[in-house]
């Protein structure tokens, strides 16, 4: 026998159920309650750089769009800065929660672009937006990134991109741009299933 | 600079995202490996809150929605800590909560349960933790509830919970039980944790010392993150 270690353990996850909307979004639940809800402004209004528009849709394994998928976005300004890591703009929180119709299964959300942020290593990573899904049915907490279509170059020389050992899985984190919009289907299975991270 | 990196997640210590007993999950499941990253600012960086956005108000779900009165039920007080692994409290770290009112019904236009909608609760709530990592609620117990999975699947009460800590790869969802429900051992989805001590650690305590005498009752559940990495030496830049 050795000493004991005396880490705790982290708590496990539990699905956050059908209805995640109630705490974390309850307007979309059908109720107020708050006077002001939390991750409804990622950029706030004094942030610089290039608004875009985010739409996508959340797929299962049928195909079918996961209409009670909660997403939420964590991202740099567009300097590149993490809020609580360096100076950014006041009112930018870099955070929000993206709640797609409940009839359609369709996201969109608002932003600004954000900037090339420094990876490990000294390596550059490609601008993106980090994505966490819980749903009903998800037990952990999915994690993935969006990249931008309209990024060839920096895109190609992500160090995280670049792990992904299926080049053409790559494709799955790139968003389709279109000036200042960008289109983002997430599938958590099938042949176009989205890389996900054990972060 | 990098911000601290954080201990690798114990995978087996958590669900696995394909458990067929929960069959939501079997549609819901990515079927390739989850690809395994190193932290970088991205991970390792995350959102952070202040008393300017919350109101002291939020974290009693007795008084937060009342309209005409107190909601029915058993008053509870749910207290406890957020700490990391290395049983470091987590101040100032957002705690959000929500669940079914006494009889086991949700506020939420996708929930047609017959259990009536109480007019005094919404089922929501959210507070931060203090320097040491205490956080408190006050509600009332939620009731259980059918659903459907096999035709007769009962949700042991619980209280769905959300948490931050300082990074965003510490970010968690999951959900608090009572001690001794029955119920916890015939659920699918409680069950999808595959080591019972990991289920015993969502299990809060009947805590008698945090009750209000003749008022409310106590449990007490602590939560824990990832712990942070001491760094005592740099890593090898790779590729040399």
């Amino acid at each position: 026998m050795a000493q004991p270690l005396t880490y705790l353990k982290e708590s496990p996850s539990q699905t956050a159920g059908p209805y995640v909307h109630i705490g974390l979004a309850p307007g979309d639940a059908g109720f107020d309650i708050y006077a002001q809800e939390l991750g409804r402004d990622i950029a706030g209004p004094n942030a610089e750089g290039t608004p875009i528009t985010v739409t996508g849709t959340v797929t299962d394994g049928t195909g079918a769009p996961i209409k009670d998928v909660l997403i939420e976005v964590w991202q740099a300004n567009a300097a590149g800065v993490y809020p609580g890591a360096g100076e950014v703009e006041p009112g930018f929180r870099g955070w929000g929660r993206v709640v797609p119709d409940f009839d359609t299964g369709q996201f969109r959300f608002d932003t600004v672009k954000p900037g090339p942020v420094m990876g490990r290593n000294g390596r550059l990573m490609a601008p993106h937006l980090n994505l966490w899904l819980v749903a009903r049915g998800i037990n952990v907490g999915l994690s993935t990134r969006m990249y931008f279509g309209d990024e060839e170059a920096a895109n190609a020389a992500d160090p995280v991109l670049s792990l992904i050992e299926q080049a053409h899985r790559r494709q799955t984190l790139v968003a389709g741009a279109e000036g200042n919009h960008y289109h983002f289907d997430i599938c958590l299975q099938g042949d176009a299933e989205t890389v996900f991270f054990d972060v | 600079m990098t911000p601290a990196e954080i201990y690798q997640r114990d995978r087996q210590w958590h669900p696995p995202t394909y458990a067929p007993d929960y069959k939501t999950s079997v549609a819901r499941s990515p079927r390739n490996a989850l690809l395994s990253l190193q932290g970088s600012m991205s991970e390792l960086t995350g959102p952070t809150f202040g008393q300017d956005d919350i109101d002291p108000l939020d974290n009693d779900l007795i008084r937060n929605y009342a309209q005409s009165g107190d909601p029915i039920g058993e008053r509870i007080i749910v207290h406890g800590r957020v700490l990391d692994e290395n049983a470091r409290p987590v101040p100032n770290t957002l705690v959000e909560i929500w669940q079914a009112n006494a009889g086991g019904r949700y506020r939420h236009k996708k929930d047609s349960y017959l259990a009536p909608i109480d007019p005094n609760f919404g089922g929501c709530g959210r507070t931060l933790t203090d320097a040491d990592g205490h956080y408190v609620f006050r509600t009332v117990k939620p009731g259980a509830y059918p659903w459907r999975n096999w035709v007769n699947n009962w949700r042991p009460a619980h209280i769905h919970v959300s948490v931050f800590g300082t990074a965003f790869a510490q970010r968690l969802i999951t959900q608090m039980y009572f001690e001794g429900d029955p119920l916890i051992a015939k659920c699918p989805i409680v069950q999808t944790i595959p080591d019972q001590r990991a289920i015993d650690q969502l299990v809060a305590a009947l805590d008698l010392n945090a009750t209000v005498p003749l008022d409310a009752i106590a449990y007490k559940f602590d939560i824990v993150l990832r712990g942070t990495r001491s760094t005592y030496f740099e890593n090898r830049p790779e590729g040399n």
